[in-house]
């Protein structure tokens, strides 16, 4: 009984010294005087191994899952004698929800895992002691750089994989089904909202974009320095990510629809 | 590792693609058009009630659009709707008294304003006032109105028939 206590008690003082840790990890990198020469190249590396190398399988996966949400709608619409609303249908979900979920969930596993284990392998090789022996604080060289890079890369690969997604339900819709293609963009149009339905989706993915990479570096800057421990810290890396993600994929939703 | 030189330029291809995206997203996707306003000019009308008429909706002439509603807001005074179109610049010569009435797209449509010619002389300009409407038929009222005229008009046959009966 007592053991048992005390057992729950010593894993929720380490949650607890976890969150600490994360957190303190964040400030530091956020609350810093930023070096915008020295860092600006840097930063670029990483948006160039996070944003640009993923954009490949973001670009597919958005043009696969434009037509299949496509396809899929319009064989329910056309039973209500609505297949002319197929474009609002695809425009909106795509924009609101499955763009800025699924490039999350797709950088969680492209992108984050990969930052875990190269933090985590630098760790395990002694590179980050090293760097501190040099009189190079590893937080600003290799950990700032990585968040800033995910914080811009992910608002870019949403807005890409949302416009390539359109452009997969207009090859269905249009191209395949032989919808009215005036009447399919015009309908979008009226009933999409920029401000609405665009931006929101686009602030979503900044946010998911700061947590995930937040994550992942967290995971690697403190794993275990063994091939078990780093391995572990990539698994785990992926699973909070992808359940962050839709958790407050939630939260910001009711945010935005109860206009707060 | 690639070459300094090499990521730049990707990065900046990359930052160009999310920029057209985003430029897509904007004016194809959501149609958005009201940071360039078109060449035109902007008349008003006041109407009793306009229904469901919004902001952005179609100004149309025999069923062709030729402008949008850009303000719609309240008289104070009058308690009146006052709406604002902007009727694009190539639709120049729409005559002074001709009218203006809120109609429905099909049955369950949005609602939009047709403007009906008349044959005045001058033509509308910019800021002037369209002095002849007709406001949006609320389906609600409507259905209201016939039931009302229905209750009255069976009482009024059924009086007539009893008078019938005693004359």
């Amino acid at each position: 009984m007592v053991s048992t206590l005390t057992k729950m008690g010593q894993s929720g003082l380490l949650l607890l010294s976890q969150c600490g840790k994360a957190g303190l990890l964040l400030s530091s990198v956020v609350l810093r005087k930023p070096q915008f020469r020295k860092g600006f190249s840097l930063v670029l590396q990483q948006i160039y191994a996070e944003g640009v190398l993923s954009l490949l399988i973001i670009m597919v996966s958005g043009l696969f899952i434009g037509m299949v949400v496509a396809l899929q709608g319009y064989h329910t619409l056309v039973k209500f004698g609505a297949s002319q609303q197929l474009g609002p249908l695809v425009a909106l979900s795509v924009l609101r929800e499955l763009g800025p979920v699924v490039t999350a969930l797709l950088f969680a596993g492209r992108a984050c895992s990969a930052l875990t284990a190269e933090i985590g392998l630098m760790k395990a090789t002694e590179q980050l002691s090293s760097m501190e022996m040099m009189a190079v604080d590893p937080i600003h060289r290799v950990i700032a750089p990585r968040l800033w890079g995910g914080f811009i890369s992910m608002p870019l690969l949403t807005i890409i994989f949302n416009a390539v997604a359109i452009y997969g339900a207009f090859l269905v819709g249009v191209k395949w089904l032989g919808l009215d293609a005036g009447a399919f963009w015009s309908n979008m149009q009226s009933s999409v909202d920029f401000n609405e339905d665009v931006l929101k989706g686009i602030y979503k993915s900044v946010v998911f974009g700061l947590v995930m990479t937040w994550i992942a570096l967290y995971q690697g800057f403190y794993a275990v320095p063994t091939s078990a421990g780093i391995s572990n810290a990539t698994t785990r890396t992926v699973v909070y990510a992808s359940l962050a993600v839709l958790g407050l994929d939630f939260i910001l939703t009711t945010m935005m629809i109860g206009g707060w | 590792m690639l070459s300094q030189r090499i990521i730049e330029t990707t990065v900046g291809l990359f930052m160009l693609a999310a920029i057209a995206a985003l430029l897509m997203l904007a004016f194809k996707v959501s149609g958005l058009t009201s940071f360039f306003q078109r060449e035109g000019y902007d008349i008003t009308a006041e109407f009793d009630d306009i229904g469901q008429l919004k902001v952005r909706g179609p100004v149309k002439i025999g069923g062709v659009t030729i402008g949008e509603v850009t303000k719609i807001h309240l008289d104070p005074t009058t308690y009146r709707a006052i709406v604002t179109m902007h009727i694009d610049a190539r639709v120049k010569d729409i005559p002074k008294d001709s009218s203006a009435s809120i109609l429905t797209a099909g049955l369950l449509g949005d609602n939009y304003i047709a403007i009906t010619p008349m044959y005045a002389e001058d033509f509308l300009a910019n800021g002037n006032q369209i002095q002849n409407t007709h406001s949006a038929m609320i389906l609600e009222k409507m259905i209201g109105q016939f039931i009302f005229n229905a209750g009255h008009s069976t009482k009024d046959t059924s009086k007539n028939a009893t008078n019938g009966e005693k004359t």
